[in-house]
């Protein structure tokens, strides 16, 4: 809770900053990694895409969590930045990587 | 947004609860009062008391229901029937209207579906009770909400449920003694004691909190997150549905055009009985009856086991060949998802399980609301010198205080107002199952307008009182009203009409009492100079 001296503009741009990297880069992180895990689970498709739809929705409120927690918001969404990046990887090779190997 | 990783979680707890935390109150209330959505509509329809009740075979139940919706409808191209169980002991009948002619270039119209409900002992339609929407109010107002299209509503639904699985989360990281505070409880003790109160709720019931948030984004998860499906089937809905629902898939065969003799059921009945080590049927639905083109299909009853995608086996409607099964394969993402979307609907429970379903549901609602009472107590103590000496408090606290009175006190009352209003409107009026709505709504309104004007005490006192007297003498109403009153029901064994009578009493007793309980505070308040108790709570803590 803001005390009543912290409550100036600064700390409202602040804690918009994170609500955005939250609410946003949450959900992005966590559609990513649930279309990720659909096509990189070594499962059959319909299995692939429920197990991804089901863990994104943690995905998503550990990243909200993440970024609160974060020492800086520019932390925050690097952080965030860092945990796609394996999905990121994974879409890729599922998208290029098939007709490169 | 703070130093310290327990304080960050502590203020993101406060945070995330508070803001959705009216819309939070209604969901679960609506959700939990679901749990008993069929004794709530029965009860709400007298005209029904009196149907028999005896146990009728399946087999004898689903003929009878097939002879009547061939009186009724038989060119409809698909019949659904749900057949009875301990809690709804009549047939559910709906069927299709049929197509009619669309001109080209013109979309078909929406299908329109035609409801009955049949007394399987005699196979004869059960003449309208009064038009209500009895339960099912509750249950989509739980995630339709109200006034609004259904696709805004799930949206929103989705984003506080989001909310509140990261309040669950970060609220269980803010507690280093969680296990210890679950045993703690400080009464008359201000502040404290709402902490413990919100606390030995939330810990209690913790498991069914976070299990039911979790399935009710999963129940729409689909929709919430289709990226999956977008990347994996580029798109494509109608191969992922038949993928992921193969029992949906198959029973959408052609309508041929040429009529032909539906085949008898009892043989299906009882080969989809032995197929299933002895499971019932819970629904038979009929893809283009008595055309040549005729399929059967036969879905377990879902009492079976938890989950909600039970499997199905589909028989030629003509000569009764079986044409496919489902569900008999393991599939253990989409059997997860089953058993998670099973458990949000609660539907495999015996009746103890429901009860403690519905228990930690009230719990729930305990939750959320002691938690936005908590938010105002604590935002009240840094203004506690500035009233001291006649000054007011933030537009923020006012606001808050006056949408928790409407919004938590405000609630029973308009329940209540909803039963009266089933009872007490004439039975034969036009649209009157809206008109039970209105009330319901217009009740809460007020409550909520007086709640924001006069955000106080006495504000709480009155509307409690209100909520607790409307609730308590529902037993009375009933009486009143019909003939299956408590002194009848309760000898005759129709525990689905007094449960729902004797549980208002008890909510009631319990509303007034906390009426009481507001009062008698306020008096101690007047007595002792309000004394400012210094909050514990890790961080979350107004310094």
């Amino acid at each position: 809770m803001p005390t009543v001296a912290s409550e100036g503009l600064r700390y409202r741009l602040a804690v918009a900053a994170r609500a955005v990297a939250a609410i946003a880069g949450g959900y992005a992180l966590a559609a990513l990694s649930a279309a990720a895990l659909s096509v990189a689970l070594p499962l059959s498709r319909p299995e692939a895409s429920l197990t991804g739809t089901l863990a994104s929705f943690g995905a998503y409120a550990c990243a909200v969590m993440w970024v609160f927690a974060a020492r800086t918001a520019l932390w925050a969404w690097l952080g965030l930045l860092v945990a796609a990046t394996p999905f990121g990887l994974m879409l890729a090779f599922y998208f290029y990587g098939g007709s490169a190997a | 947004m703070k130093e310290g990783f327990r304080q960050s979680m502590a203020w993101l707890h406060t945070w995330a609860g508070l803001l959705v935390g009216w819309v939070l109150f209604v969901i679960f209330v609506g959700g939990t009062a679901s749990y008993f959505k069929e004794e709530i509509t029965f009860w709400m329809k007298p005209e029904l008391h009196q149907s028999s009740r005896s146990d009728v075979p399946q087999v004898q139940a689903a003929e009878r229901a097939i002879a009547l919706l061939q009186k009724r409808g038989a060119d409809s191209p698909r019949w659904f029937i749900d057949m009875p169980t301990a809690r709804e002991p009549a047939v559910r009948m709906l069927w299709t209207a049929p197509p009619q002619p669309v001109a080209p270039g013109e979309k078909p119209k929406r299908q329109r579906f035609t409801q009955a409900s049949m007394d399987p002992a005699t196979g004869e339609a059960i003449n309208n009770p009064r038009e209500t929407r009895g339960g099912e109010f509750f249950y989509r107002l739980h995630f339709d909400l109200h006034y609004m299209p259904a696709i805004w509503a799930r949206w929103i639904v989705g984003f506080c449920a989001m909310f509140m699985l990261v309040a669950i989360l970060s609220g269980i990281v803010t507690h280093k003694r969680i296990f210890k505070d679950f045993f703690t409880f400080r009464p008359k003790k201000g502040q404290r004691s709402w902490l413990d109160a919100h606390n030995a709720t939330a810990v209690l019931a913790l498991p069914y909190h976070l299990m039911i948030t979790y399935t009710g984004l999963v129940t729409l998860m689909f929709m919430y997150m289709p990226w999956a499906q977008q990347v994996a089937y580029k798109g494509d809905q109608k191969t992922f549905q038949a993928e992921i629902f193969p029992a949906f898939a198959s029973g959408n065969a052609k309508r041929v055009g040429q009529a032909a003799p539906l085949t008898p059921i009892a043989p299906l009945l009882e080969q989809a009985m032995a197929h299933w080590d002895g499971g019932y049927v819970g629904r038979i639905s009929v893809n283009n009856p008595n055309d040549a083109g005729a399929t059967i299909t036969l879905t377990r009853k879902d009492s079976h086991d938890i989950s909600s995608d039970q499997p199905s086996m589909v028989f030629s409607g003509t000569n009764g060949k079986l044409i496919s099964t489902a569900g008999d394969t393991a599939r253990p993402a989409a059997e997860t998802r089953g058993v998670l979307y099973g458990l949000h609907l609660g539907r495999f429970s015996n009746p103890l399980m429901r009860w403690l379903f519905f228990v930690s549901g009230v719990a729930g609602c305990i939750m959320v609301a002691t938690g936005l009472l908590l938010w105002a107590v604590k935002e009240r103590q840094k203004y506690a010198k500035a009233i001291a000496k006649g000054g007011r408090v933030s537009f923020g606290l006012r606001l808050v205080d006056g949408l928790n009175v409407g919004a938590i006190a405000g609630m029973p009352v308009a329940m209540a107002a909803f039963f009266w209003g089933n009872r007490l409107l004439p039975v034969d009026i036009a649209e009157r199952a809206q008109a039970e709505i209105t009330v319901f709504f217009t009740v809460w309104g007020i409550a909520t307008v007086a709640g924001l004007l006069w955000p106080t005490r006495r504000m709480w006192q009155a509307q409690l009182v209100a909520g607790g007297a409307l609730f308590a003498t529902i037993p009375l109403l009933n009486a009143f009203t019909t003939s299956t009153h408590l002194g009848a029901s309760i000898p005759a064994g129709m525990w689905r009409i007094a449960g729902v009578d004797l549980t208002c009493l008890v909510f009631g007793l319990a509303l007034l009492w906390s009426a009481w309980w507001v009062g008698r505070r306020a008096e101690k308040k007047t007595k002792k100079a309000a004394e400012v108790a210094e909050g514990n709570w890790a961080g979350a803590g107004a310094q």
